[in-house]
């Protein structure tokens, strides 16, 4: 039993550790509540599912196309629909929830709403520790890793790193200091959903994807970010793993409960919350009151 | 004296909604939509128009808390269906009247808000905005608990009618709502409201200048509350079924796209927003797979040309405001209404400037 929800618990933790940094990294610098940052991880399962099964690509291939494909209809979306609006933080608000549903709509009539599955990318189980565990599975837990390593080492190692932090930490004087601070939010944007990308590309496998698989992400990565600090890249990742396992533990120990792990999240995000109200590492941005 | 009142009335209806060409169209529009039960009985058009009534209450009290008073909430949906079983629970348990069990649920919600209200005291901004999302989920988890008294995924229903007909239900529910939304926009003008507005703009220095800050979010909690409670109790009563979806976290985003298309520290914005928006949703069910994908795009394109809404932008093109009372006047005319200064005069200035 431990066994399962570890390994469950890493994966889904990864997951959303994947969305909930690119969520708080474009939150950070360009001040943009994306709702509809889960509807990229949404798209990316369904690109992964048409380029692989309808127009039959190698997977690989497949996978590399989707993250391009995504990337840069994001990018092109922020350009035309957010940029535009950025000064008022409600517009930006609705603008992004609007995308999701016109994401979430275009699915629907594009490939209907029956659930569906993407061929797992490495086949075979191994026995660990008395239970049956896909290779699949260990093969997403250590892209996610690798993928969680790469960022830091890109935020925190890099000159663009060093900008993006710049920028989300003190916008006017990152612009005083010469760092275009447009084209860094735009860059930003990309690898927000390069992330989300990368989430999905690597969990969609292992479950079912359909249209409407972009909200119960969606406010699990906002309470993840909320409860590890809005802001703060170690906090969010933490914040992702704790309501993985919440969630992961309630579903494998009361299975009967498992339509409470929305609401057991959220409660514990409540509880620390109470107790830390700018989250586990925030700080509190006295300048923006 | 009967001639006096009248003319008197008529002199304040002149300088108060004549004089101004954007109350005038909400005039016009609130008298058409009252008497038109007189020109038309079809039940559908009818029903439309009263669940859009419910829905601009609803509204309207997001407005009084999000754009007043400045604490964003996403999870606006908890008073709305917390009121909703409330009554629902009222009406078919104890077999309360719908003229008492519509209040009492709405005074659920006022408990709602005071429960919301705590968090809010202590998280600003992004922090609140994102932790009021969890008590309709965490609530809606609970009605799934105990399904034998929530009636679970499939609700509940059966409970009473407003009133005997149709059409009385849709005057009754449409004068409640006119009703309402001039008591919050009288609020909201009022001392009450000012400090709303302070509170949204710097609360810091609303706290210097020796007011208790906390006690107005917690009023405003507890007014918005109050006022989406009602509008939960008349759709629980008009629909005469409660279930999950009137919690859902659709029913909280959705009052945010109305709010903010209809433009937001309004009162009146939210309210033409609903009646704009829920009635093209409605109709566009006749093209069912595309409806929500015009209907987005519709919002978008609208956001990207007139981001501060859609009632905003429609005042600023039909009326101006004097540069010295601040008094707002029809676009047509030379000199303020009020204090008689030059309109033109100022407005050269304003283009020599930019």
């Amino acid at each position: 039993m431990w066994q399962l929800i570890l390994i469950n618990g890493l994966i889904s933790g990864g997951q959303y550790a994947l969305l909930a940094l690119g969520f708080s990294l474009i939150f950070g610098v360009a001040r943009i509540l994306n709702l509809a940052h889960t509807a990229y991880y949404m798209l990316t399962a369904f690109a992964i599912y048409y380029f692989s099964q309808v127009l039959d690509i190698s997977l690989p291939l497949t996978y590399l196309l989707s993250l391009v494909f995504v990337v840069v209809l994001a990018v092109g979306v922020y350009q035309l629909a957010m940029a535009p609006v950025r000064g008022q933080s409600s517009t930006v608000m609705i603008v992004s929830l609007v995308l999701a549903i016109v994401a979430q709509e275009l699915v629907l009539i594009a490939f209907g709403g029956q659930f569906r599955s993407l061929p797992k990318l490495v086949p075979g189980t191994i026995e660990f520790g008395g239970t049956l565990i896909t290779y699949q599975h260990l093969f997403t837990l250590g892209a996610v890793l690798t993928v969680l390593l790469g960022v830091w080492l890109l935020l925190f190692k890099s000159k663009l790193g060093i900008a993006i932090r710049a920028v989300a930490l003190d916008r006017e004087v990152a612009n005083l200091m010469g760092m275009p601070e447009n084209s860094i939010a735009t860059l930003t944007m990309a690898i927000s959903v390069a992330l989300a990308a990368v989430a999905a590309a690597m969990v969609a496998p292992l479950g079912v994807i359909e249209p409407l698989m972009w909200l119960h992400p969606l406010v699990v990565v906002m309470a993840a970010v909320i409860l590890g600090g809005l802001g703060s890249i170690k906090g969010s990742i933490i914040g992702a793993f704790t309501l993985a396992f919440v969630e992961v533990s309630l579903v494998f120990l009361i299975p009967q409960a498992s339509f409470l792990r929305g609401a057991v999240s959220m409660a514990t995000m409540l509880l620390v919350l109470l107790f830390k109200p700018e989250g586990l590492f925030g700080v509190f941005m006295e300048g923006e009151r | 004296m009967l001639k006096y009142l009248a003319s008197k009335y008529w002199r304040n209806f002149q300088g108060e909604i004549l004089a101004l060409p954007t109350r005038t169209i909400l005039f016009a529009a609130a008298a058409a939509l009252l008497f038109l039960p007189l020109a038309t009985t079809d039940a559908y058009l009818l029903r439309i128009i009263t669940l859009a009534s419910i829905f601009a209450i609803y509204a309207a009290s997001w407005d009084l808390l999000v754009g007043f008073a400045g604490q964003v909430s996403l999870g606006h949906s908890l008073f709305f269906g917390v009121a909703a079983y409330a009554s629902a629970l009222l009406n078919l348990r104890l077999g309360f009247h719908p003229m008492l069990s519509i209040p009492l649920g709405a005074l659920a919600a006022v408990l709602a808000g005071l429960l919301l209200s705590l968090p809010a005291l202590r998280l600003k901004g992004p922090y609140f905005s994102l932790a009021s999302l969890a008590m309709p989920i965490i609530l809606l988890g609970a009605i799934f608990t105990f399904p034998a008294l929530t009636g679970g995924e499939l609700g509940l229903s059966g409970l009473s009618r407003l009133a005997d007909t149709r059409v009385n239900e849709y005057r009754l529910i449409f004068l409640t709502m006119l009703g309402l939304t001039l008591l919050m926009w009288k609020i909201v003008t009022s001392k009450t409201g000012l400090i709303f507005h302070a509170i949204r703009e710097d609360e810091i220095v609303v706290r210097a200048s020796g007011i208790n800050t906390s006690l107005y979010k917690v009023l405003a909690f507890c007014l918005s509350g109050f006022f989406a409670g009602l509008a939960g109790g008349l759709y629980a009563h008009f629909l005469r079924v409660v279930g999950p979806s009137t919690l859902d976290i659709m029913m909280s985003l959705q009052v945010i796209i109305w709010g903010i298309f209809g433009g937001v520290v309004t009162i009146y914005g939210p309210v033409i927003g609903v009646f704009i928006l829920y009635p093209l949703l409605e109709y566009l069910r006749v093209i069912a797979e595309w409806r929500m994908l015009i209907f987005a795009v519709i919002i978008i394109v609208t956001l990207r040309f007139m981001p501060e809404g859609l009632s905003n932008r429609v005042q600023d093109l039909l009326e101006r405001e004097c540069p010295r009372c601040k008094e707002r006047n029809a676009f047509g005319r030379k000199e303020c209404r009020v204090c008689c200064t030059g309109l033109g005069v100022c407005n050269q200035t304003d283009k020599t400037l930019l």
